[in-house]
Formats: C-alpha cells, sequence, structure tokens
C-alpha cells in the first residue's frame, strides 16, 4: 500500500497532538502539561510544514518560524509561572491549585 | 377687603400652631386659635355688608393660579355671593363661639395646641369649599375637611377605637368623594371649564332636561353630597364619628361638615334641575334616611350617639327639600339646625364634663337643679330641634320643608307624610333624651360646673336658635321673606304647585301636633309611667327592634356581609400574590442555572482545557458538517 506522503505527514501531526492532548488531560504535573502544550504545538508546526510541502509553496515553513518564536515566548512566560507557582505551593500538581477557585 | 383673607386667617394660624406646637404657652394657643376664627368671622361681616350694601353683586377674586396646562386652567378664585355668604358666615360665627367653648372644654388636654392647628385647617378647609369659585378649589377644601375630620375623630389616638372610629369615617366618606371626582372629570369633558358659573351656564346648552349623561353627573355628586353628609346609603360613619372631642362633633359633625353635601347641591342646583329623576332620588334618601335615623335615634343610650343620629335625620330633612326643589328652605334649615345642634352638642358636652365624662344617659338624670344654666339652654336647643310652634327657629324651617314636601313641583304626599312621621319622631327622641337627663333621680353627682368660656357661647347660640326662625316666616304667620328674597339672585323660588293657606294651616297644625304628641309621649315614658314603659320595653319582639334601631337597622353588619368580608376574603386568599408567584419563579429559575453553571467553575485546570477542547471539536464538527455534508 502506498501511502501519499502529505497524507502520511498530516497523520503524523494529528497523532502528535492527540498524543499532546490526552498527555495534558492526563497529567497533573504542572512541567509536563507543559510539555505536552509544546507537543501539540510542534504537531501543528509540523502540520504547517506538511501542507506547505504539498503546495509547493514558503508560507508554511514562514509559519513554522512564527510558532518556533511563539513556543520560545510561551516556555519563558509558562516557566515563571511555575516557579511562582512551586514558590507559593510547594508543589507541581495542578489540582492544588483550584484552590484559587473564585 | 379681600375675600381670600377669610380661608387665609385660620389658614396662617393653623400653621403656626402646627410649627409652634409646644412653643406656645396655653394662652397663646387660645388668642391665636380663637383670635383667627374672630378675625375671619369678623372680616366675613364686613365683607357680607359689602355685599349687600352693592346690592348683591358678586365678589369674585382670582387669589392667584393654581394649574396652568394646555388649555386647562384653574386657579384660587373666591367667590362671595348670597349663598357663600351664608355658608361663611355660619361657619365663621358658629365656629368661633365652638372654639370658645373648646378653649374652656378643652383645658386639661395636654394636646391643646394640636386640637387648635386642626380645629383652624378645618375651619379654613370649610371655608375653601364654601368660597370656592371652581369645582377644582372646592375638591380641596372638600378633601381638605375630610383629612381634619379625620385628624379630629382620632384626636384620642392613645385608645384604638377611635382610631377605628377616624379610619370608618375617611373611607367610607372616600366612596363619595370617588363618585363625585369622577363627577367632575366627566363635567368637564362635556362643558370644558370647572368654573361653577361656566358650568352652570354651558350646562343648559350642552343637555336638555331628563339627558342620560346629566342625570348620570347628578347621581354621582348625589353620591359625593351623600357620602359627606351621612345620607342613606352611606350615613355608618357619623354615630361612630363621636369619638371625638365633643367641640369636635359640634363643629364638623352637626354645624358645618356635614352639610357639605347640601351646600354642594345647592350651588350645582341647575344640574339638578336638568335631571329631575336624580332629584327625586335626593328626595327619597332624604325622607328615608331623616325616618331610619329617627328610629335609631330613639332608642340609644349614648347623649352623643342620639345627638349624631338626629343630625343625619335633620340633614335628611334639607336633602328633602333639596330634592324637591326648595332650594333655600333647606339652606335655610342649615343655618337653623347650625345654631340648635352644636348649642345641643356643646351643652351635652357640658353635661358630659360636668358628670366626670359619663355620656350613658341612664346613668345621667335630675340634672334640672344641679345644672341650672346648662339646662335652660338644652331645653331651648331641644324645643328648636323638635320645632316645638311659633318661639323656636326650627320650627319655621322644618315646618317650611314640610310643607313644600307636599306643594313644591318635586313633592309627593309620601314625601310628606315621612316628614310629618319625622316630626313626630323627633319629638319624641330629643325630648327622651331632655327628660332622661334633666328630670328622674339624680345618678351621678354634679362634678364641677362649667366655666363662663363654655357658657357664653351657649347662650349666644341659644338666643340664636330662638330669633334665627324669624327672618323668614309663612304665608299663614306673616309672610316675611328675608332669607328667600336674599339668595334669590343664587338660588330660584320654589315654585309651589298647591297654592293653599287652608291646606298649609293644616300642614303646619299637623305637624306642630305631631312634634308636640312626640313630646307628650316622651314624657309619659320616662317621666310619668317609666314602670309600665320599662315592661312594654322588656317583651321580646321590642327588645330584638330596639337592639336593631339601636345598631342603625344594621347597615354596619349588611356592609361587613358584603363588603369588607369578601374583600378580607380575597386579600387572604392573595396573601401570597398570585401574579407575583410567577415573577419570583422566574428570578428563582435563573439563580439555579446560575449555581449549575457556577459548579463548572472549579479551578481545576484540567477541566478547563477539557471543556475548552470540547467546546472546539463541537465548532469543527459543525463546520465539517456544514462544508461537506
Amino acid at each position: 500500500m502506498i501511502v501519499h506522503p502529505t497524507t502520511a505527514g498530516m497523520l503524523l501531526a494529528g497523532v502528535l497532538f492527540v498524543l499532546g492532548l490526552i498527555s495534558i488531560l492526563v497529567r497533573r504535573d504542572i512541567i509536563f502539561m507543559l510539555l505536552s502544550v509544546e507537543i501539540m504545538l510542534n504537531a501543528a508546526g509540523l502540520a504547517f510544514v506538511v501542507a506547505s510541502s504539498h503546495w509547493g509553496t514558503a508560507d508554511g515553513q514562514v509559519m513554522f518560524i512564527f510558532i518556533l518564536a511563539m513556543a520560545a515566548a510561551e516556555v519563558s512566560v509558562g516557566l515563571a509561572l511555575i516557579l511562582q507557582l512551586y514558590h507559593q505551593l510547594k508543589t507541581l500538581d495542578s489540582d492544588e491549585a483550584a484552590k484559587m477557585n473564585g | 377687603m379681600f375675600p381670600a383673607l377669610i380661608p387665609l386667617i385660620p389658614f396662617i394660624s393653623a400653621l403656626l400652631l402646627m410649627a409652634g406646637w409646644k412653643r406656645f404657652s396655653r394662652i397663646g394657643v387660645t388668642v391665636t386659635g380663637c383670635g383667627s376664627i374672630g378675625l375671619a368671622a369678623v372680616i366675613a361681616i364686613i365683607i357680607a355688608m359689602q355685599f349687600s350694601a352693592n346690592g348683591e353683586q358678586a365678589i369674585v377674586q382670582h387669589a392667584g393660579n393654581w394649574l396652568e396646562a394646555g388649555g386647562f386652567k384653574t386657579g384660587f378664585d373666591f367667590r362671595m355671593d348670597a349663598l357663600s355668604v351664608v355658608f361663611v358666615l355660619v361657619i365663621t360665627i358658629v365656629g368661633f363661639l365652638i372654639h370658645v367653648y373648646a378653649s374652656g372644654y378643652m383645658h386639661d388636654e395636654p394636646d391643646y395646641a394640636r386640637f387648635f392647628a386642626c380645629m383652624n385647617l378645618f375651619v379654613g378647609a370649610m371655608l375653601t369649599l364654601v368660597m370656592a369659585d371652581n369645582l377644582l378649589l372646592l375638591y380641596l377644601g372638600w378633601e381638605g375637611v375630610g383629612l381634619c375630620s379625620y385628624l379630629l375623630i382620632g384626636f384620642w389616638y392613645k385608645d384604638p377605637a377611635n382610631g377605628y372610629a377616624a379610619r370608618k369615617a375617611f373611607i367610607v366618606t372616600r366612596v363619595g368623594d370617588t363618585a363625585m371626582a369622577i363627577a367632575l372629570f366627566m363635567l368637564f369633558q362635556y362643558t370644558g371649564t370647572l368654573s361653577i358659573p361656566g358650568i352652570l351656564e354651558n350646562s343648559t346648552h350642552v343637555w336638555s332636561v331628563n339627558d342620560g349623561m346629566i342625570t348620570v353627573i347628578a347621581l354621582l355628586l348625589l353620591g359625593g353630597a351623600v357620602g359627606k353628609s351621612a345620607q342613606l346609603p352611606l350615613q355608618i360613619w357619623l354615630p361612630d364619628a363621636m369619638a371625638g372631642p365633643t367641640p369636635v362633633s359640634a363643629l364638623i359633625h352637626a354645624a358645618t361638615m356635614v352639610t357639605a353635601g347640601v351646600y354642594l347641591i345647592a350651588r350645582t342646583h341647575t344640574l339638578f334641575e336638568l335631571a329631575p329623576a336624580a332629584q327625586t332620588i335626593t328626595a327619597v334618601i332624604g325622607a328615608v334616611t331623616l325616618i331610619l335615623a329617627g328610629f335609631s335615634a330613639l332608642v340609644q343610650t349614648d347623649i352623643k350617639r342620639v345627638l349624631a343620629y338626629s343630625t343625619v335625620s335633620q340633614i335628611g330633612y334639607m336633602f328633602l327639600a333639596l330634592g324637591c326643589g326648595a332650594w333655600s328652605a333647606a339652606v335655610f334649615h342649615f343655618v337653623t339646625h347650625a345654631f340648635f345642634k352644636a348649642l345641643l352638642f356643646m351643652a351635652a358636652g357640658a353635661i358630659i364634663v360636668a358628670l366626670h365624662h359619663e355620656q350613658d344617659m341612664f346613668k345621667m338624670g335630675g340634672l334640672k337643679n344641679r345644672l341650672r344654666g346648662v339646662y335652660w339652654v338644652f331645653l331651648i336647643g331641644c324645643a328648636s330641634l323638635a320645632a316645638i310652634p311659633f318661639v323656636t327657629a326650627g320650627f319655621y324651617s322644618k315646618d317650611q320643608i314640610i310643607w313644600l314636601s307636599w306643594s313644591a313641583a318635586g313633592g309627593h304626599v309620601g314625601l310628606w307624610l315621612a316628614a310629618l312621621l319625622g316630626a313626630l319622631l323627633t319629638g319624641m327622641y330629643t325630648f327622651r333624651m331632655f327628660f332622661l337627663v334633666f328630670y328622674g333621680e339624680e345618678k351621678t353627682k354634679v362634678h364641677h360646673q362649667p366655666g363662663n368660656s363654655m357658657m357664653i357661647p351657649l347662650y349666644i347660640l341659644a338666643v340664636l336658635s330662638t330669633v334665627a326662625g324669624f327672618i323668614e316666616l309663612p304665608h299663614t304667620m306673616g309672610h316675611v321673606t328675608l332669607f328667600s328674597n336674599w339668595l334669590q339672585p343664587v338660588l330660584p323660588a320654589v315654585s309651589v304647585l298647591h297654592e293653599s293657606l287652608a291646606m298649609e294651616w293644616t300642614s303646619q297644625a299637623l305637624s306642630a301636633l305631631l312634634a308636640l304628641s312626640g313630646i307628650g309621649l316622651a314624657y309619659a315614658w320616662v317621666v310619668k309611667h317609666p314602670k309600665g314603659m320599662s315592661d312594654f320595653l322588656e317583651m321580646p319582639a321590642i327588645m330584638w327592634l330596639r337592639g336593631y334601631w339601636s345598631r342603625g337597622w344594621d347597615f354596619d353588619e349588611l356592609y361587613n356581609v358584603l363588603l369588607v368580608r369578601p374583600f378580607v376574603y380575597l386579600s387572604r386568599i392573595n396573601r401570597r400574590d398570585l401574579i407575583d408567584t410567577l415573577y419570583t419563579g422566574l428570578g428563582a429559575f435563573m439563580e439555579w442555572c446560575h449555581n449549575v453553571l457556577a459548579r463548572t467553575q472549579s479551578g481545576l485546570l484540567r477541566w478547563y482545557i477539557l471543556s475548552v477542547v470540547l467546546g472546539a471539536v463541537a465548532i469543527l464538527s459543525v463546520l465539517i458538517w456544514r462544508i461537506y455534508l
């Protein structure tokens, strides 16, 4: 069976995205949740790259560069928040933060 | 002199007394309270003399604008014509005498200033009522006197029964006032003005005689008059109104306010002439009321309630006269009634005070030699009320009504017979009261003699109750018509159908005979054969009848069953407000939704993510569905 490379790439991106999603819902450790977000971002980036190679344009690769920049910014903000959370709660469990409910 | 000063002075003094309240000394209150009415009386007399000298040219003063909206304009217009001069003079002069009397009667009262403030306010409102040139101002005075009546009936507010009586008076008269307000709206709609001369002039162009609409308006006006003047079917409030201090009963519930209905009908007589049906109803109401109230007065034990029922009965005579078209006879009876009924009330007040606030006649008795002065003035008052021939004012005014109730254009034999029966009843209940109080054995010791401030007004009123009758004598006795001539410019002369001296003699002789036999019956009943009478009165059927009459023919119970209980029942089933339940339910539903949604705000990050994902999936599914399928 010959699979079209675009289809294979898209499937891979989908699988990666769903894996990231599942892990973000399942894990409680907030660092792993941040990692899962990164996985989902990369899945989205992969989908852009595959699509741009399919259409033969560079737009998707430009978008991927944007995503990388955004991911870097997100990680820096995210890590700062995680540090603050740990400082306040002495734990990395995201469910513990539910006490901020209000 | 400005007519507007007459009501203004009592108003100003009422304001002063209200604002000053406890800062005034007792003397200060007396001088302000009585002096203002005295001053108003002097001004009224001066204006009346000017008015008379000018050939009875009506004086109208525009004292300011009240309302101005679009084409509608009404102001504080005061009018002095023959009719209002009569009322203003009676109100200010009798009012002044009652105020002087009250300064003695209420001497030990802690709320002395409040009493005089309310009394002055009342006089001001009453003068506004009778001097108003437009119906709106008249209505202002009309409601003003109702308010003061409420305030003064409930003057001793610490007793809940007095508060109840005050509310009853206010609510029952409100029924009539509502009818009158509707009549005012209709008059404005049809005639385009509220000015009284304007309405009277336009009415003859707008309506023909017996027009349906004018009959409705006249009946609504009659409703207002019936409420204020305590006539059938709204007479129930007046006997209870005796809860107020006695000077209040004398001023408001005998001499002035309760005759406002008579004034209203006399003032709008043109409308009633256009509606003969309404006029007949007026006469019938008067005739029925005077008999019912006469029977009730016959069996009362409280001296003030006898006088209250007798007031209802005498105003019945006035309504009878109005209904027969004998306008000036009604106003004449108002004048004499104001004198002798104020006299009787104040004399009764003197007795009540002398006996340490005892109002039960069966606990009085034998006071003839103990209260000499009061005995004589009370006798004069009773004689005038019972219409003893020739020497009393009451005879000339009542006799005129009795004669005209048959001979006038609107008269009828039935009305005449009712008036004669009323004369008999009046003689009986008046002198039953008189003999019970002054004859027989002494049952309660006299506590102290009434002072000069109480006795001098009584002497003056006793003189007035006697001589006031001589200004209008019937054809058979000299034929003096000073009073009806005076009213001629405002109130047309009565049209007499049966002009017969012999018949008039008969009517007069009959009414005199009936009044005297009523007195004789009372004498036999109370003084001569008290034992035999009490045996007769103890018979079961008579006992029942006495109870029935003394409860005022059970009108209270009737209204209780017909109106009060259904109303209370409705308000009880509607206590939780059925309509409001819908809105409360809507609110409760919203609150429930809020609680459900608030649950989802758990603070659990992963739940939020899941809901975002589910939302995204849902939106994408819908989009895909719309695009591809």
